[in-house]
């Protein structure tokens, strides 16, 4: 028994059958307490008053932008090796729900820069490699939906993948070079020692995992509706045959 | 794998369109930006390295979808696969050949347009090695675009969506390399960082180019 067997797709919606409902309710649980909690029950930030709860959707938001395209990276890996199909699903199911988090970290951004830094872009280095993931995202999707052929389409975005995880880190030190930048450092390292304060870490901590949670609850519903689509094709082909 | 590059290029030059229509793209381009932005010397003068570069960049993408379209409508690019020389290699000198009918020209073409662009002096030499040391980069990645889209009907501006993402940091540190020079500063990490793109993307972007040929060809 290894851990490839839950990748078969009948192995796969046996297990992510139950597995669902509990990721949508642990996000949706997770998101209510930490959201309610950062914007009714955190002080103002003294110097940027109650701008500062943006933190809570923009900085989950944008982390899990970065692992959303991490993930594609590995299930692309997994299928170009191992070619399980379930993995290419997962990774075409990921694109979507991160362009959709890039976009929210991009939204979220402009909306605190517009009072804060009195603009609502600036051509910040991490601003930028942001659009260029955003970019990288379409390319990715719209790859996808070009190819007809399943197993073609799905090799040729793996490659693609990979190749952009290059050229991603590549642009964002190139960005770095290029540009001095307006946002803030990170403020939640782990090994840092001035960090932001225990008042807004632990609800954001909260609203963190509730977005972990929302993907993965997001990817395994996307992938199952990939298989059934799939099969529905297959027994569409099978009756036209027939 | 020269005879193959010999055959390229005169496929290129002698059936027309390909060689020259890259480099007027380029100088309509720089053209153009003066009647956008208006005629003042100071402006141009300021803006010539970005638009230089931003135009070798367009009209390099131009000719991308060329690179493997020709071979595979007439079958020419299966026999590539199943003669001798890897595929690896084909995409070596796929991307040199469309180095030297588009990129090369562009080269030699820039110091006139930087001049039209009121570009300042102690440039030119820095846009002339920066293109030089740049565009080879444009062309890998350019042919890994082409080897991903050679199997659609209609893969040109999904090729452009493709690739041009690819391109920015080619793009970052060469026009970086051309604003130094025009204010006087030293321009030779960028242009150290360039070739250094251009290096890493012939080394790695063949076996990449290759495997998309490879799944197209399947």
């Amino acid at each position: 028994m290894s851990m490839w067997e839950y990748a078969n797709p009948r192995k796969f919606m046996e297990w992510t059958g139950p597995v669902l409902p509990w990721a949508f309710g642990l996000a949706a649980v997770s998101l209510t307490v930490g959201l309610v909690w950062g914007f009714f029950f955190t002080p103002d930030d003294f110097r940027q008053g109650s701008t500062v709860k943006i933190i809570y959707l923009h900085v989950p938001a944008a982390l899990m932008a970065i692992n959303a395209w991490f993930m594609m990276l590995v299930a692309s890996l997994i299928w170009l090796v191992r070619r399980h199909h379930v993995s290419a699903l997962a990774a075409r199911a990921a694109a979507p729900v991160g362009i959709t988090m890039t976009l929210m970290a991009l939204f979220t951004g402009a909306v605190w820069g517009s009072p804060m830094w009195g603009t609502w872009w600036a051509w910040d280095p991490r601003l930028t490699s942001f659009l260029i993931l955003f970019l990288f995202y379409l390319g990715y999707v719209a790859l996808w939906e070009a190819i007809e052929d399943p197993d073609t389409a799905a090799d040729l975005t793996s490659v693609l993948c990979i190749v952009g995880s290059v050229f991603a880190v590549l642009s964002r030190y190139a960005v770095n070079f290029w540009n001095q930048g307006l946002h803030q450092g990170a403020s939640l390292s782990l090994d840092a020692e001035e960090n932001v304060s225990d008042v807004f870490w632990f609800p954001l901590l909260v609203c963190i995992a509730g977005f972990v949670f929302l993907f993965v609850a997001l990817i395994l519903l996307r992938t199952r509706t990939e298989i059934r689509l799939r099969r529905i094709r297959a027994l569409d082909a099978r009756a036209a045959r027939a | 794998m020269i005879a193959l590059l010999r055959r390229d290029l005169q496929l290129a030059v002698r059936a027309g369109g390909g060689f020259g229509l890259g480099l007027a793209f380029f100088l309509i381009v720089i053209v153009l930006v003066p009647f956008g932005v208006g005629p003042e010397q100071a402006v141009l003068a300021r803006i010539a390295p970005g638009i230089l570069w931003v135009a070798a960049l367009l009209s390099a993408l131009l000719s991308l979808d060329r690179i493997f379209a020709l071979d595979s409508e007439d079958g020419s690019l299966a026999l590539l696969a199943t003669a001798p020389i890897p595929l690896e290699g084909v995409a070596v000198v796929k991307a040199a050949a469309h180095w030297i009918t588009s990129g090369l020209p562009l080269v030699l073409a820039a110091p006139v347009l930087g001049a039209m662009l009121s570009l300042p002096p102690p440039a030119y030499g820095t846009l002339l090695l920066s293109l030089l040391v740049g565009t080879p980069a444009l062309s890998m990645i350019g042919t890994f675009g082409a080897a991903l889209t050679v199997g659609l009907r209609r893969g040109g501006l999904l090729l452009s969506l493709l690739v041009l993402p690819l391109y920015v940091p080619t793009l970052i540190f060469g026009a970086e390399a051309v604003r130094r020079a025009a204010d006087g500063l030293p321009a030779t990490a960028p242009l150290i960082l360039t070739a250094a793109i251009s290096a890493g993307t012939f080394a790695l972007m063949p076996f990449a180019a290759a495997a998309g040929l490879r799944v197209n060809l399947r």
